[in-house]
C-alpha cells in the first residue's frame, strides 16, 4: 500500500538531443535546433564554383524559402578526416545546415557542463557545453558555431559575384567544388 | 624549528615530469588520482588532450610538459588533480605526472624577473632548487575569462 505522504521529487530539467557522428566522433545537438534532417543526395545539384579557402568547409548551398543556406562539412569544419558525409542537419534559426556521416540516437540529456576553461580556441564558439552520458562524454554542438556572421557576409558576396542564380525551389542546390 | 617559524612555511605538493620535479602549492592541490580513461573530442586548444570523469565533473587533461621540459609527457602514473583560479571561480585540471608526489614545507622564494611567467617562485628541497608553478599563467584561460597569470594573482592565490 502506498504511503499517502511519498516525497515530492523534484524534476529534473531535461533536454532532448540528437546523438550523431561525423569521422567516427559522436557529438550531440539539442533536438529542438534541428529543423530538418535530409539524405545528403537529396541536395545534389550543378557544379559551381568553390568559395574562398578559409571557407573551403562550406560545400554545397541550398535554398529555404528566399533564405540561402550554406552546408557545412563537419569533418572540415572540426578538422576530422574528411568523409563523403550521409546525412545534412538543417539547423533553425540559422543559414547553416551541417553535413555528417548519421544519427546514434535520440536521448535525453539532464545535465549540460559548461566546456572548461581550459579550453580557449574555436572551440569555445563550436559547443554549448559537454555532457556525460553512459560513461562517455558528448560535446554539444553550438548551431550558431559553424559560421559567423561576418563568413556569411563574405559568403553572400561569393555566391552574389559568382552569380550563382538559385532558383526559388526548396530543394534546388548548388555544389561549391 | 620554532612554532613560529614552521608556521611561515608553506606547503607544497612536488610532482615529477620526467627528470625534473616542480612544485604547486598545497592548496592548489584536490587530489592525486590514478590515471584513467580520456575522453577527446576536436579542439584547437594547445597542449589540451581531452578531458576525464571525475566525481562527476568533466576535468581537461593538461600536458604541461611541452612548456616545462619541452617535450609531451608520454608515459604517466597519476594525474595530479589542481586547481586552477578564475576571475570568480575555479575548476580542476588535470595534469599527467611521470613520478611519485610528496608534501613538503618550505619557504618560497620570489622569481626573478626574467623568470617566464609560469615560475610562480622558487624552493630549496632536500638540496635541490625547484620551481614553483604558476598555474595561472602554465594553463591560461579564454581572455574573457579573467585572469591571466599575473605574479601579483599568483601571490594572492598563494594567500
Amino acid at each position: 500500500m502506498q504511503t499517502a505522504h511519498r516525497a515530492k521529487s523534484v524534476p529534473v530539467p531535461t533536454e532532448q538531443i540528437i546523438l550523431f557522428w561525423i569521422s567516427g566522433q559522436l557529438f550531440g545537438v539539442s533536438s529542438s535546433a534541428i529543423q530538418e534532417v535530409r539524405s545528403s543526395d537529396s541536395l545534389s545539384g550543378p557544379s559551381g564554383e568553390i568559395f574562398a579557402d578559409a571557407l573551403n568547409k562550406v560545400r554545397q548551398i541550398t535554398k529555404r524559402g528566399d533564405t540561402t543556406v550554406y552546408v557545412v562539412d563537419g569533418a572540415r569544419h572540426f578538422g576530422l578526416q574528411s568523409t563523403s558525409g550521409a546525412l545534412v542537419f538543417v539547423l533553425r534559426d540559422t543559414r547553416t545546415a551541417l553535413l555528417v556521416d548519421g544519427i546514434e540516437r535520440m536521448t535525453t540529456m539532464t545535465r549540460l557542463q559548461a566546456l572548461p576553461k581550459a579550453f580557449r580556441s574555436d572551440e569555445r564558439k563550436w559547443y554549448r557545453g559537454l555532457t556525460a552520458l553512459d560513461q562517455t562524454v558528448v560535446p554539444i554542438i553550438h548551431p550558431e558555431g559553424f559560421l559567423t556572421p561576418e563568413e556569411i557576409a563574405e559568403l553572400d558576396l561569393s555566391v552574389a559575384a559568382k552569380k550563382l542564380h538559385l532558383s526559388d525551389s526548396s530543394e534546388e542546390t548548388k555544389f561549391l567544388q | 624549528m620554532t612554532v613560529s617559524l614552521e608556521l611561515e612555511l608553506q606547503s607544497y605538493v612536488l610532482l615529477q615530469l620526467g627528470e625534473h620535479r616542480f612544485a604547486i602549492a598545497a592548496n592548489q592541490v584536490a587530489e592525486l588520482v590514478a590515471p584513467s580513461r580520456v575522453f577527446c573530442f576536436p579542439h584547437r586548444t594547445p597542449n589540451i588532450e581531452g578531458v576525464i570523469l571525475r566525481r562527476g565533473r568533466i576535468v581537461p587533461v593538461c600536458d604541461v610538459g611541452e612548456p616545462l621540459i619541452g617535450k609531451r609527457v608520454t608515459s604517466r602514473r597519476y594525474y595530479l588533480i589542481a586547481v586552477r583560479l578564475y576571475k570568480t571561480q575555479s575548476e580542476w585540471v588535470a595534469i599527467p605526472v611521470t613520478g611519485e608526489c610528496s608534501l613538503i614545507h618550505s619557504d618560497l622564494n620570489p622569481p626573478a624577473e626574467s623568470d617566464a611567467t609560469h615560475v610562480g617562485g622558487w624552493l630549496s628541497h632536500d638540496g635541490h632548487v625547484i620551481q614553483v608553478l604558476n598555474l595561472e599563467a602554465l594553463i591560461p584561460a579564454h581572455e574573457s575569462d579573467g585572469l591571466h597569470g599575473s605574479r601579483r594573482q599568483f601571490a594572492e592565490a598563494q594567500r
